[in-house]
């Protein structure tokens, strides 16, 4: 699995010989990272690539000693940076190394930046700490490298708090940050996958500028192949701590051999959905829908005016970024939210006017799948529970006969009966997604609001998941709000799409017309920030999407 | 932030006049009354004490009366002190409470959150039970048993600390500050470890470490101010509790306090001085738990912002 660079010399900063780590607990040892080896040249971006739990983190983290041990414990193999071997070096010595020569960004800058520290000092604070500068000097490197990131107006900005910036804003922060001692490596950690889609695509090309321009080496990790399409120069993917496949990236794109990397590739969702169907009357019709929230003097317009029709059977995808509205008008279809104004019809009946049992009865034919399966699923029930309890609540089923359904439930999405009586947390996402899918199901709705279904979760269980709904919509006959900022996994699922901006309607079209012929230039952006373009412009045998 | 304090402080006027009623109408209902002692008074005597202090009105009016003082700040003649009010009484008493209250709170801070620090740095080692069984230990012992406990150790066989008494001796004020502060030192104890726990969990910590900054730097620049947010906001109950619940360790200690006073009144029936105590703390309450709730807040750069402005 080693390779090399034979044809030109570059000399790698980070040379990684036969690293194993694994985890002992009580419940025994589970080798996280098995005997993998890979190299990070100068100037150049290898990209790690595996689903979560395949060992790619641990693998970077525990070259800078950020593994916990115990439980972690390296159990061999050579880090050599710079002649050094990381894995040999004592706790402090490592520590002047982590943060001057080598630096991490992490997955999700909103968590990753301290709430309570005005991202000035934290910006800082590498500088002070590693190199013998004053606070005045490290104070106006801070500002430049806050001008370099694209950080508008560095100087009014420097003494804010983290959550007084957007999240790809952060993202910049804390990549100025991990430049800010000009380090050799840069270890990426999913860097973009908390991030919008345009965002995504700045954040992308920014760290490929500044990589470039420094010209130094870049470990990337992520979970999703298209993500790095675009910018890695070596690919290595790994599966279950093992290095299954390594090479530059157009081999791997062509000539993938590994069955694990093929299923990645397929897994990336490109192509329309299949098929057309018959158009019907709309089932939801939604006329200048408005839910503002906030006071009645400077209301925040999340949705503001909105007109669209939901055509029975169908799948309408709303796209948009974070902050466009689109979950709010997910959850005004269902009154989830009280509506400032205008009218939301589900077949004749008013949703908006509907008090009390009406309600209620409404509410059994409209369901809502929400996007974090497992903050949506109670912990303390078990999943008979969960299933049972819509049956029961609506009164569909009697204590009696509600277990069959259960269990029908279950084999409908593809869960194996004999978890019927576990727990939420003893599921992996994926799974707790078709529990959420059951549980949406269970009263037989004819519509449902499918709030970011996937976004939570890796890309091959994502595929899995939306070939189910797929599967599902059309075995229940149901009508479907898909919501999504993913562009590419609606265009899997959606028949029509209606793109939101700030709250209002910036185009509606049939889902290839909108791919193919974009009339607004939001749009056109939007489309352009798909991640892994590089890679459906290779006229690579790829095949056609398998989902 | 004013509309917050402006809202807080209304929302406090129903809550002490709900505990003035209430505390009110119990203590006439209770059996006995200020002047039924062992010895009979003369019926003359007992009738114009009684118009004195108002006891002939019916009850109702009584209460009116006493609201209407209340509300000039008045609380009333002492019914067993002839001659102070229940003001001038709780004048004397209560700096001598605070002055406690202030050196236990001291001590519980110090003791429990260096210790609920040290456990959370290495948990689930002996490090971290060690510290918390003792915290435990702390909780469960009341203060009517620690007291007697550290009088016999350190005042009988050490010989080393006075016993009784408030400032008439050096060193006097140490075992009476330590047994009020044990039980709160251990409650912050266990609050600051959860707190330290959580915080040190979080992603910016690893971001911190990633940094390359030693570790005691991680935990005092980075990790104190998130986890001290919990105890924070339990120091003004603590406050308040230690206030109120010093008058075991005062009658312990002989000391001089408000606790003793009004530990009196209430075997005297001594209306006015138990409803002045009583009101004068119930106002304490809720003055510092608005305190350390703003603090608390202040605390939080996200949640000062919206009180900006």
């Amino acid at each position: 699995m080693r390779w090399t660079c034979a044809a030109r010399r570059i000399e790698p900063v980070l040379k990684v010989e036969n690293l194993s780590v694994s985890f002992v607990t009580r419940m025994g040892t589970t080798k996280a990272v098995d005997d993998i080896s890979f190299t990070v040249d100068k100037g150049k971006i290898t990209a790690i690539i595996g689903e979560s739990g395949s060992g790619k983190s641990v693998a970077c983290y525990s070259l800078l000693g950020l593994v916990p041990q115990p439980p972690g414990r390296i159990d061999g193999g050579r880090a050599l940076f710079h002649d050094q071997d990381l894995l040999q070096l004592d706790p402090t010595a490592l520590r002047k190394i982590r943060g001057r020569d080598i630096a991490m960004i992490f997955q999700d800058p909103m968590t990753c930046l301290n709430p309570y520290m005005t991202i000035g000092r934290q910006l800082m604070e590498p500088l002070l700490y590693h190199k013998k500068v004053s606070r005045a000097q490290a104070r106006s490197r801070a500002l430049e490298l806050l001008e370099e990131v694209g950080i508008r107006d560095p100087v009014s900005t420097i003494d804010n708090y983290p959550h007084q910036f957007s999240g790809g804003m952060r993202q910049r922060v804390m990549i100025a940050m991990a430049l800010i001692n000009e380090p050799e490596l840069l270890i990426a950690d999913e860097p973009t996958t908390a991030l919008d889609v345009t965002i995504q695509a700045q954040i992308l090309k920014l760290l490929a500028s500044l990589q470039a321009k420094r010209d130094i080496g870049v470990l990337f990790i992520s979970h999703d192949l298209a993500v790095v399409a675009d910018i890695a120069d070596q690919i290595v993917v790994m599966q279950q701590g093992r290095i299954v496949e390594a090479g530059k990236r157009d081999a791997i794109f062509r000539n993938a051999s590994h069955p694990y990397t093929q299923k990645l590739l397929h897994a990336i969702p490109h192509g329309g959905k299949p098929g057309e169907r018959p158009v019907c009357e709309p089932l939801v019709t939604v006329r200048n829908l408005c839910t503002w929230f906030g006071s009645r003097k400077s209301p925040v317009k999340a949705v503001d005016d909105v007109s669209f029709d939901i055509l029975r059977g169908e799948v309408l995808g709303l796209v948009g970024e974070s902050g466009s509205g689109k979950s709010t008008i997910g959850r005004s279809l269902l009154r989830l939210v009280p509506v400032t104004s205008g009218e939301v019809r589900f077949e004749d009946t008013d949703v908006t006017a509907l008090q009390g049992r009406a309600l209620k009865n409404l509410r059994r034919r409209m369901q809502f799948i929400f996007q974090d399966p497992f903050a949506s699923l109670n912990p303390r029930m078990t999943v008979y529970d969960t299933l049972a309890e819509p049956l029961l609540l609506h009164g569909l089923e009697s204590r009696g006969t509600v277990g069959a359904h259960v269990l029908k439930l279950m084999d409908d999405v593809g869960l194996a009966r004999a978890f019927v009586r576990k727990y939420p947390h003893e599921f992996s996402g994926g799974q707790r997604q078709r529990i959420a899918i059951g549980r949406a199901l269970a009263t037989r709705p004819e519509f449902v609001v499918a709030d970011e279904p996937v976004s939570a979760l890796d890309v091959t269980i994502q595929a899995q998941i939306l070939a189910l709904m797929q599967e599902l919509g059309r075995e229940y006959g149901l009508t479907m709000l898909f919501i999504s900022h993913d562009l590419s996994v609606v265009r899997q699922l959606a028949d029509r799409i209606v793109v939101l901006h700030k709250g209002t309607i910036v185009e509606q079209a049939g889902t290839e017309d909108l791919f193919e012929r974009p009339q607004q230039a939001y749009t056109r952006q939007l489309l352009q920030s798909i991640p892994g373009r590089t890679l459906l412009n290779l006229d690579a045998p790829l095949g056609e999407s398998t989902a | 932030m004013w509309r917050f304090i402006g809202f807080r402080v209304l929302q406090s006027i129903p809550v002490l006049l709900v505990v003035i009623t209430v505390t009110f109408f119990l203590v006439r209902i209770a059996p006995g009354g200020p002047f039924s002692g062992e010895k009979a008074v003369i019926p003359e005597v007992k009738a114009a004490l009684e118009a004195q202090y108002r006891l002939n009105l019916p009850m109702f009016e009584q209460y009116t009366a006493y609201l209407g003082d209340l509300a000039r700040g008045d609380l009333g003649p002492s019914f067993k002190y002839p001659g102070r009010s229940v003001n001038e009484l709780i004048a004397a008493g209560f700096p001598v409470t605070a002055e406690l209250g202030l050196y236990a709170l001291l001590v519980a801070i110090g003791i429990g959150a260096i210790a609920g620090v040290i456990a959370a740095l290495r948990p689930n080692t002996a490090q971290d039970y060690v510290p918390m069984s003792v915290a435990m230990i702390g909780i469960c012992v009341p203060s009517l048993l620690m007291g007697p406990i550290l009088i016999l150790v350190f005042g009988i066989y050490l010989e080393w600390l006075p016993v009784s008494g408030w400032g008439d001796m050096p060193g006097d004020k140490i075992l009476p500050a330590i047994t009020l502060g044990s039980t709160y030192a251990a409650y912050i104890a266990r609050l600051s470890r959860a707190g330290m726990l959580e915080v040190m969990s979080q992603d910016y910590i690893r971001t911190a470490r990633a940094k390359g900054l030693p570790e005691w730097r991680v935990v005092t620049g980075h990790a104190l101010r998130g986890g001290m947010i919990p105890v924070v906001a339990f120091l003004g109950p603590a406050f308040a509790g230690l206030l109120s619940g010093s008058f075991v360790v005062e009658t312990i200690f002989q000391i001089p306090g408000l606790g003793r006073f009004y530990v009196q009144a209430a075997f005297n029936r001594d209306y006015t001085m138990i409803l002045g105590a009583t009101v004068f703390l119930a106002t304490l309450i809720v003055v510092f738990n608005l305190l350390s709730d703003i603090l608390a807040a202040w605390m939080n750069p996200r949640l000062r912002s919206q009180f900006g402005d």
